[in-house]
């Protein structure tokens, strides 16, 4: 037992205060997490044009949408692209319909542009976005999420709203 | 994967061809496709290989110099505006094209619309490395341009040079039809407007001002408009020698 050198001790000794000093550090930070802000909640960008819904803002719970939007996205793409299913709720146009914003002469803002919504979090977050190198940036043509949301829809889109609300109650969340 | 269900769905469908014609009960195929006519898929349904799409273009009404159909893609999909400066006239997109074609030895000229021919076996298929071309099950041939990486095989490997590629950035597209730099694109036979129960825009512009030199419909519904032209009329694979079994057909040339 007196084999180990006072020299070797302390070296043992510094190690493990070491191998310990993470731990406590996250321990620190985790309580004084609960009152810090969180991330991007500094950030600014515009509000959307309209709600989906009264009940719920956008097309699934904002935690959702944050987290997991372009895997909404990528599902509805393939689902698109390949097999021809254009329901409306998680596609692109949709996003792009109520996230696109006016300036003041009453011209749509590219929703890809600095500061907008897109934009503002992908260049905090340093992700690009590629999607609009080939997608429109601007709304060309209205909205079709406010014949699913609105509860006094048009005579002419109530067969369509119809359509697609059953087809939504069916839907199960995106893969 | 696409490309293999594809040939499944081919090859079953020669199958029950087959089979059907052994069995003398040539009634079974109509009874089980036309139960389900066309405009009823509903919009949250993947397409099926129930139908096909097709094109017949009756080039007698074809007059030489007439663009409406080119003009009516243009404006469906956003090419052709001029948006790639740089490029020249063989660089620039052409979703669909007129060609005049002549017989040296008679003189006979004619005026078609030439575009992608919707293959049921495409060589543009054939060759893409990433499996970014690829035929829908309803027929209808397409580039996924999220996973086409610009190699540009497909456009070697058309015969009818109906692949066209980007070469510079693009603003202002379509929402429904993306297309962007560094990919190949071709007609898609407006499947955003098959998919809702519209005819492709060409078509439309057609029988607008009275041509009504193109008929769309189903190929494998025998009471569709174009099935109906195709058993009456005399009408032409282009490089029928291929057997590339177009989905869009030609008569009078």
């Amino acid at each position: 037992m007196s084999h180990f050198s006072p020299a070797s001790r302390l070296f043992v000794l510094v190690l493990s205060l070491l191998l310990l000093l993470p731990l406590a550090a996250t321990a620190d930070s985790d309580e004084e997490g609960e009152t810090e802000a969180l991330p991007f909640s500094d950030l600014s960008f515009p509000e959307p044009a309209r709600h989906f819904s009264a009940e719920q803002k956008c097309v699934a719970p904002d935690e959702e949408m944050r987290k997991n939007h372009m895997k909404y996205i990528l599902h509805q793409r393939d689902e698109t692209m390949h097999e021809g299913i254009r329901t409306r709720q998680y596609s692109l146009e949709e996003c792009v319909n109520c996230h696109a914003v006016k300036n003041d002469e009453g011209d749509y803002i590219p929703v890809n542009a600095p500061d907008q919504f897109c934009y503002s979090c992908h260049s905090y977050a340093a992700v690009n976005i590629d999607c609009f190198q080939c997608h429109a940036t601007k709304p060309v043509r209205p909205s079709m999420l406010q014949t699913l949301s609105s509860s006094d829809a048009h005579p002419e889109s109530e067969m369509l709203g119809g359509d697609i609300k059953q087809l939504l109650a069916s839907e199960g969340p995106a893969q | 994967m696409s490309e293999s269900s594809n040939l499944t769905d081919i090859a079953r469908r020669n199958f029950l061809a087959r089979a059907g014609a052994a069995a003398g009960a040539a009634a079974i195929a109509p009874g089980v496709f036309l139960s389900a006519p066309a405009s009823a898929k509903p919009v949250g349904e993947a397409v099926t290989s129930k139908n096909r799409w097709g094109i017949l273009v009756d080039t007698n009404k074809c007059a030489s110099g007439c663009n409406d159909c080119v003009t009516a893609c243009e404006n469906e999909n956003g090419w052709g505006r001029n948006d790639e400066p740089e490029s020249n006239a063989q660089q620039k997109a052409h979703w669909i094209r007129t060609v005049d074609i002549k017989n040296k030895a008679t003189g006979f000229t004619r005026t078609l619309p030439m575009m992608c021919q919707h293959c049921e076996t495409p060589p543009c298929v054939d060759v893409c490395p990433t499996g970014a071309s690829f035929r829908r099950a309803d027929g209808i041939v397409l580039v996924d341009k999220h996973i086409c990486i610009g190699c540009r095989y497909c456009m070697m490997a058309c015969p009818y040079k109906a692949r066209s590629f980007v070469h510079e950035d693009l603003h202002e597209q379509k929402p429904w039809a993306p297309r962007g730099k560094g990919t190949v694109e071709s007609c898609t036979m407006c499947v955003q407007r098959v998919d809702n129960d519209k005819v492709p825009a060409c078509v439309e512009a057609c029988s607008a001002e009275n041509h009504n030199a193109l008929i769309f419909g189903d190929l494998y519904d025998e009471n569709s408009e174009i099935s109906k032209a195709l058993k009456t009329h005399d009408n032409v694979e282009i490089r029928a020698d291929l057997g590339l079994n177009t989905g869009v057909r030609y008569r009078g040339i």
